[in-house]
């Protein structure tokens, strides 16, 4: 049984930043863009939290930071699909190759002006991100080591997740950046703005991905900076935005799901089960394929893509 | 207009020819360029999976070998031509970035990772005049082409050592990057456990696989997971230091890889495993330099000093050194050779008679069972 808790625990631990990607994912194609720069707006995330926390050794800076540095991958992504109109597709390609090259450029700087060659973050920092239980619920047997042990970080992601799901239904904001992504036109017609909605909401989730990749170098590094850190995470982050459904809600089972196929083959007990690592290392990506068929089959409005994603909105068009 | 624009793309296409041509050119030359180099412009060419300057694992340790190297040859920057970030699986980048070593004029090329080894092969053939080594594989020519790669399971034996007479809870964890299927890590595993039990004949140690050489991410995980079964030394044969970071974090201790991790987690790190890649280094390149160089194959141990240990840090038991120094001399003089004498496996079976030695060649490409303390859980 304890096992069993350890291995569900991982697994939240490892779904967060998932859990910010897709988050911040459906937030951008839920006003029109299809954003594939996930994996770079990730990276520079990463980057610009680490290095901030390890000159400050403040958390809220650290996270400030990302989430800045996420937002403005982001603005350089809208300015070219939202105002010059370039393809997303290609935009959002090279966003992730430069993110990419972004942070390992700045991150190897960052090694060679360490002492040792080794950027660490302080005790105090690293204090503040580790998982602290919160009083007397996490003393709850099982469910307190589960649900309120974790670090802060965790409870950042599901609450964003969930501010976000509150946004996109029931705010008149969320509504009509969902008009501006399913018809662009229709929406221009009512007299939205939408260059300023979908400017907006572009750098608001490029903001939270630059979150999950923060989660990554200051979590997932033990505290030292690792070259090449986020690692394809953003990728999977892009597939679990059509395993949610396009629902921020959802999201937070889906990067569950996510979180514990990575994690299955450490908790498996393989002297019992013996599955080749192989098996473990493809799930993720078979549970993606049939989540794809069963949406595919039961077609809803709500659980599909934005019809105006990927597309360019040119007024002059209509 | 238009004609301007085929005129612009003709010339485009003119220069690109010629560009190309260019390059042929000097190649050929290089090649050409004959077997005595003068030492001014003999150039080493380097390839690296990772990039050198990320402080510490596998890449670095590689790359301070080859400073090594050029330190003792006395040779100039410019001399050294490496290319960082040479994905193994890739054979097309591989193949370009070799290419582009022999076309800036690298007489010996040090390929350092596995996966190169294919790729090395096809380019031996197809360069004679260019000398390939490569590191960790098994491939080789009679001309050209050799491989190189060394005892590091003697090094693992002694970091073995200090975490059997670390443990507590006899319970140690290994973060290996690959399966029982992949001999270099399998062998690695077993010497790391027979450490321990030459110690501590009752502990026992839980190996985790993450698949990569290179994810920080997963090492993580795979040692959260180990620790959360109350191991309380981690061992690791992976590139990052985030197995034992996460040790650190946990209160307990590790034995690292490639570098002195002592840096990394100062509370936690015992001992690790390191390869001074400067010692093959410099002696292939200087018989190149010298034209002396043969196509055979290296395996250095401890005896060379290509492998060893970093120095214990405090964090080790008492009466560590004394111990591991024992057999460090043992090893030295060949007198004791770790893989020896009546060995199990996990399942029971006798995998070395008594008076018999496993050979190298076994340990690096022939072994796919665990040690009988290892257990896979």
């Amino acid at each position: 049984m304890m096992r069993f808790i350890d291995f569900l625990y991982a697994a939240i631990k490892a779904g967060t930043p998932l859990l910010f990607g897709t988050t911040g994912e459906i937030i951008t194609e839920k006003t029109g863009n299809l954003n594939l720069g996930v994996e770079g707006m990730m990276y520079m995330g990463a980057f610009a939290g680490f290095f901030v926390g390890y000159h400050t050794s403040n958390l809220a800076l650290a996270l400030i930071a990302a989430f800045v540095i996420g937002a403005f991958g982001a603005l350089i992504y809208a300015f070219l699909t939202v105002t010059l109109r370039a393809n997303q597709t290609v935009t959002g390609l090279a966003l992730t190759i430069f993110g990419t090259g972004f942070a390992n450029f700045f991150g190897q700087l960052m090694i060679k002006h360490a002492p040792n060659g080794t950027p660490k973050l302080s005790e105090t920092f690293m204090d503040a991100v580790s998982a602290k239980g919160i009083p007397l619920l996490s003393s709850i047997p099982y469910v307190g080591k589960l649900l309120f042990s974790h670090n802060v970080l965790v409870y950042i992601a599901i609450i964003v997740a969930i501010i976000c799901g509150i946004y996109l239904k029931y705010t008149r904001a969320g509504l009509n950046m969902r008009s501006v992504g399913e018809n662009p036109a229709a929406a221009d017609a009512a007299g939205l703005n939408i260059t300023f909605i979908k400017y907006f909401n572009i750098t608001l989730g490029g903001g939270i991905c630059g979150l999950g990749g923060a989660y990554i170098s200051l979590i997932n590094g033990g505290g030292v900076w690792n070259n090449g850190c986020v690692n394809g995470q953003g990728w999977i982050a892009v597939a679990l935005v059509i395993f949610a459904s396009w629902s921020p809600v959802k999201a937070l089972f889906g990067s569950l799901v996510f979180g514990a196929t990575t994690v299955l083959q450490y908790y498996v007990p393989k002297d019992i089960i013996e599955i080749p690592n192989a098996f473990y290392v493809m799930l993720p990506f078979v549970i993606t394929a049939i989540v794809l068929v069963i949406t595919s089959i039961k077609q809803t409005k709500e659980g599909a893509q934005p019809l105006g994603c990927s597309n360019n909105y040119f007024r002059e068009e209509r | 207009m238009k004609k301007l624009k085929k005129l612009l793309a003709l010339a485009l296409a003119l220069t690109t020819v010629f560009a190309f041509a260019g390059c042929q050119n000097e190649a050929v030359e290089n090649n050409a360029g004959g077997e005595e180099a003068p030492a001014a412009d003999f150039k080493v060419g380097v390839i690296h999976i990772g990039d050198p300057a990320d402080g510490s694992g596998y890449s670095f340790a590689h790359d301070q070998g080859i400073v090594a190297m050029q330190a003792e040859l006395g040779l100039e920057d410019s001399q050294i031509v490496r290319k960082n970030n040479i994905a193994d699986g890739d054979a097309v980048a591989s193949r370009t970035a070799i290419e582009e070593c022999i076309e800036e004029g690298c007489k010996i090329i040090f390929g350092t990772s596995w996966g190169y080894m294919d790729t090395m092969e096809e380019l031996a053939a197809e360069y004679p005049d260019v000398i390939f080594s490569h590191g960790t594989g098994y491939k080789s020519n009679d001309t050209n082409f050799n491989n190189y790669f060394g005892r590091i399971y003697q090094a693992r034996y002694l970091a073995g050592i200090a975490a059997g007479m670390k443990t507590q809870s006899n319970k140690i964890g290994y973060v290996a990057a690959m399966g029982s299927e992949n001999s270099e890590v399998t062998g690695g595993v077993n010497a790391f456990a027979m450490g321990i039990k030459s110690v501590n004949p009752d502990a026992v140690v839980y190996v985790k696989v993450t698949n990569s050489w290179f994810d920080p991410t997963a090492e993580q995980q795979a040692a959260e997971a180990l620790l959360s079964m109350g191991c309380d030394v981690i061992g690791q044969h992976c590139d990052t230091t985030a197995p034992q970071l996460a040790a650190e974090a946990k209160g307990v201790w590790g034995c690292g890889y490639n570098s002195d991790m002592t840096k990394d987690a100062p509370k936690a790190h015992l001992t690790a495993p390191i390869w001074n890649w400067g010692v093959y280094y410099t002696k292939a390149t200087k018989a190149a330099m010298e034209g002396t160089w043969k196509a055979e194959n290296y395996f250095g141990g401890m005896d060379d000093g290509l492998v060893d240990i970093s120095p214990l840090s405090e964090n080790c038991a008492e009466g560590t050194q004394e111990a591991i120094d024992a057999v460090r001399e043992k090893i030295k003089s060949g007198e004791f050779k770790v893989f020896q004498d009546e060995i199990k496996d996990n399942k029971g079976n006798i995998v070395c008679k008594a008076g018999e030695v496993i050979s190298d060649a076994d340990i690096t490409g022939n072994m796919t069972w665990y040690f009988e303390n290892i257990e896979v859980k």
